[in-house]
């Protein structure tokens, strides 16, 4: 019965489902579906100084269905895999999960263009890997090995990419780093977005209010994402925010609510975001609310300051791939056979990737002062004592 | 104990080796204040490299709260001289993101004292992010603006951040003293890939110094990293850096008309410092003497003090080296006061007599 798709099956199992009640039956005998296309109804957005808000509903081809998909569970599996590496204590230090959140990178990832560019906070393996760094690039960066995309030197929280400024470890800092991103961009005509993204505990920093401010007066293209995922560490909104409505907060700014368990409405909204920067209008802020699964960090069991039911119910009915996978399926965009093979394939693919992270060597210790700065105008560089100097040296290639 | 000097005999000296008060050696050249210089430089830089734009408070329609950067909005346009609202921590932070993405921003404070709002963003986020991010992510800014103590304007108002800057790897950290560092050094600055810090001094804006043809080109750099001997001696070596170069060099002045030959090293550059300069300096001199504004815990003469102790060229000294500092207290705004807490001519003047008079080969036969 694997192979056959949900309609079907049901028929088989001895539903009353008629033969002609069910066209779908005459693909019985496909892995694939037929659909090629849906359109969804997403949530209504709700806006702040905003005439109109993005699409309330969306078309999703069968083909855009499978790669969100795929990239929805590589990066659950991707913090599955971390976890685990963690409670092996191969990864060291923090370690921040996004299962939970998927919806919301993944989402926006799919509206992106090549030329937009990103900024987040510290929950940035999902975010690296998406902004194209192997999934090997980000788990051996945070096992501290020479494959990671930092070389070892950055660990889990300061991952870099092509268009991506990291991973950054002090809450709120990204904030105007991504509004300078968003400068440059319109410095060099180029078109592009920055989507700078933080967490509803950053949203109270002042320097995010700074950033809102500038962007604002120099109108750059910036689209400030809040990810609300309830908590910040384990303050909850409503304990640290006066107002929650966290889309509104840019005040001059204009914002929208958006449901960001839904990967759709995150894809829609992001497509609305890049025609609205684009157009010259200036920055905007989205909420995405969220859920995280885990804790803060790796440390944090998550139990004291919300319920284990909480975090359950939120898994059993608001999940962004569960509830993803059953609308593709049930509007026959795709099969569960063809989920179960991406399944298989990213399972195959991460783990894979965390036995490299595991066994690769760290870098060799010249490694220790190599890279400080871009140009070294020093004669060595101290090391412990004064009869330890170390040689600064050069692993990328200068220009 | 290797005593390696030759004792001085000061009296024979005398009259001898007076000289003039000169830091450069094109003296027939038109002065420049160092304003003048800092502006020129950015003139140049900006034309040079279209990347690079200047972004702080007041900068554009006001010609700068200090007048550095008086002309460039008019000639630059609202693109390349951006007035910002007061908001350290917002600016600096998307000067940095602006650096993260390639371009070249200048970011001023109007001083460095209200670069404390925003020093996450000069340690964490600048000088921290291309070595986290194994060398993929250059970031090429230029923080700059008046540094230390102005005038009467008090403890929150008068601070040097020398020590705290250059303490932080990643960092390159300059302080210039005439017009012909403040625009070597500023260019140099501007064109380096990394992230470095300029301390000015306001005082030493208005002042002016004769510039050399060469200084006057628009290719005229100061290396990073290298010092300055602006006046050579023999008996002890003075080493000092922006404005307490200026102190140092009237106490050497008035030294030699005792008889004793200071060697001034303006330091240009705290990090990385020139330590081979100061070493050579103390083989011969075999006193050492630093001078600096800011406070003496954990600072510039400190870190020179520790680095002699740790090389050879401890066994260069005669005497035990001292540290001419700004007075260990938040900077009190009473004329009087003021004065004492910073270090003047005669303070360095008798604590180089006092290193010269501690001489060891003296204390042990006491």
């Amino acid at each position: 019965m694997s192979k056959l798709i949900p309609n079907a099956a049901k028929f088989f199992a001895g539903s009353t489902i008629t033969k002609t009640a069910a066209p779908v039956v005459t693909t019985s005998t496909s892995k694939y579906s037929t659909k090629s296309e849906a359109t969804f109804e997403i949530k209504p957005y709700k806006l702040h100084k905003l005439e109109k808000g993005p699409a309330t509903s969306a078309t999703l081809t069968s083909e855009d269905a499978l790669k969100i998909y795929e990239k929805l569970a590589v990066l659950r599996r991707i913090e599955t895999a971390s976890g685990n590496l963690y409670k092996e204590k191969i990864i060291r230090g923090f370690c921040h999960l996004y299962s939970g959140q998927e919806a919301v990178a993944v989402g926006m990832r799919a509206a992106m263009r090549d030329v937009d560019t990103v900024i987040t906070a510290y929950r940035c393996h999902g975010w690296t890997h998406l902004m194209g760094v192997s999934v090997l690039g980000v788990l051996s960066e945070l096992t501290g090995r020479r494959t990671g995309c930092s070389r070892g030197k950055g660990g889990s929280m300061h991952l870099y990419g092509r268009n991506f400024y990291g991973g950054n470890g002090i809450v709120g800092a990204q904030a105007p780093l991504g509004a300078g991103v968003a400068l440059a961009h319109k410095y060099r005509g180029d078109g592009g977005v920055t989507f700078t993204l933080y967490g509803d505990g950053a949203a109270n920093q002042g320097q995010l209010f700074e950033a809102y401010n500038m962007a604002k007066l120099w109108d750059l293209p910036c689209v400030f994402v809040c990810e609300n995922n309830g908590y910040g560490m384990g303050t909850s909104v409503d304990r640290s925010s006066a107002s929650t409505d966290y889309y509104s907060r840019g005040d001059y700014v204009p914002g929208i609510w958006v449901d960001g368990m839904d990967v759709i409405a995150t894809r829609e909204a992001t497509r609305y975001a890049i025609d609205y920067c684009t157009s010259g209008k200036g920055p905007l802020v989205m909420e995405m609310e969220t859920y995280r699964y885990s804790g803060h960090s790796m440390s944090d069991p998550g139990t004291s300051y919300r319920t284990r039911d909480e975090v359950q119910e939120v898994r059993q009915t608001r999940d962004p791939i569960t509830s993803f996978k059953e609308k593709i399926i049930s509007r026959e965009l795709v099969t569960p056979d063809q989920l179960k093979e991406i399944d298989t394939k990213v399972r195959k693919e991460v783990d894979e990737a965390t036995k490299q992270a595991k066994t690769e060597p760290e870098v060799g210790t010249e490694e220790l002062s190599g890279d400080v700065y871009y140009n070294n105008l020093e004669p060595y560089i101290r090391g412990l004592h004064p009869d330890a100097p170390l040689q600064h040296c050069e692993v990328v290639a200068r220009n | 104990m290797a005593l390696k000097s030759t004792p001085v005999v000061f009296g024979l000296m005398t009259r001898l080796s007076r000289r003039s008060f000169s830091t450069s050696k094109a003296l027939a050249s038109k002065p420049m204040t160092v304003r003048d210089a800092l502006n020129q430089a950015l003139d140049e830089e900006m034309a040079r490299d279209e990347r690079v734009f200047l972004l702080g408070e007041e900068v554009a329609q006001y010609d700068g709260a200090y007048k550095v950067s008086r002309g460039l909005w008019k000639k630059y346009g609202d693109k390349r001289v951006i007035d910002t609202p007061i908001t350290e921590a917002g600016f600096a932070g998307i000067a940095v993101g602006a650096a993260f993405a390639g371009l070249r921003p200048i970011c001023e404070f109007m001083t460095f004292n209200f670069s404390m709002q925003a020093i996450d963003h000069v340690i964490n986020s600048a000088a921290k992010t291309f070595y986290m991010s194994a060398g993929t992510v250059p970031v090429p800014i230029v923080f700059r603006g008046p540094n230390g103590a102005a005038s009467g304007v008090a403890a929150q108002h008068s601070q040097c951040f020398g020590a705290w800057y250059s303490h932080c790897p990643g960092l390159k950290v300059l302080m210039p003293y005439s017009s012909e560092d403040a625009k070597g050094l500023l260019k140099a600055a501007i064109r380096d890939p990394d992230p470095v810090v300029v301390l000015e001094d306001e005082i030493m804006y208005g002042v002016q110094f004769p510039m050399s043809d060469e200084a006057l080109s628009n290719d005229f750099v100061i290396p990073i990293g290298k010092a300055k001997i602006e006046r050579p001696g023999q008996h002890i070596t003075l080493v000092c850096a922006g404005k307490a170069t200026d102190t140092a060099l009237q106490a050497a002045n008035e030294l030699a008309g005792n008889g004793i030959e200071c060697e001034v090293i303006n330091l240009r550059s705290l990090r990385p410092l020139d330590f081979e300069t100061i070493a050579q300096s103390v083989a011969k001199t075999h006193h050492l003497v630093t001078v600096e504004q800011g406070w003496p815990q954990s600072g510039i003469g400190a870190e020179i003090c520790a680095r002699v102790m740790e090389s050879p060229a401890f066994f260069e000294l005669d005497a035990p080296a001292w540290r001419v500092t700004g007075a260990d207290v938040p900077m009190p705004y009473a004329r009087g006061l003021e004065a004492l807490a910073l270090p003047r001519p005669a303070d360095v003047a008798a604590a180089a007599r006092a290193v010269l008079g501690n001489r060891i080969s003296q204390a042990a036969q006491q």
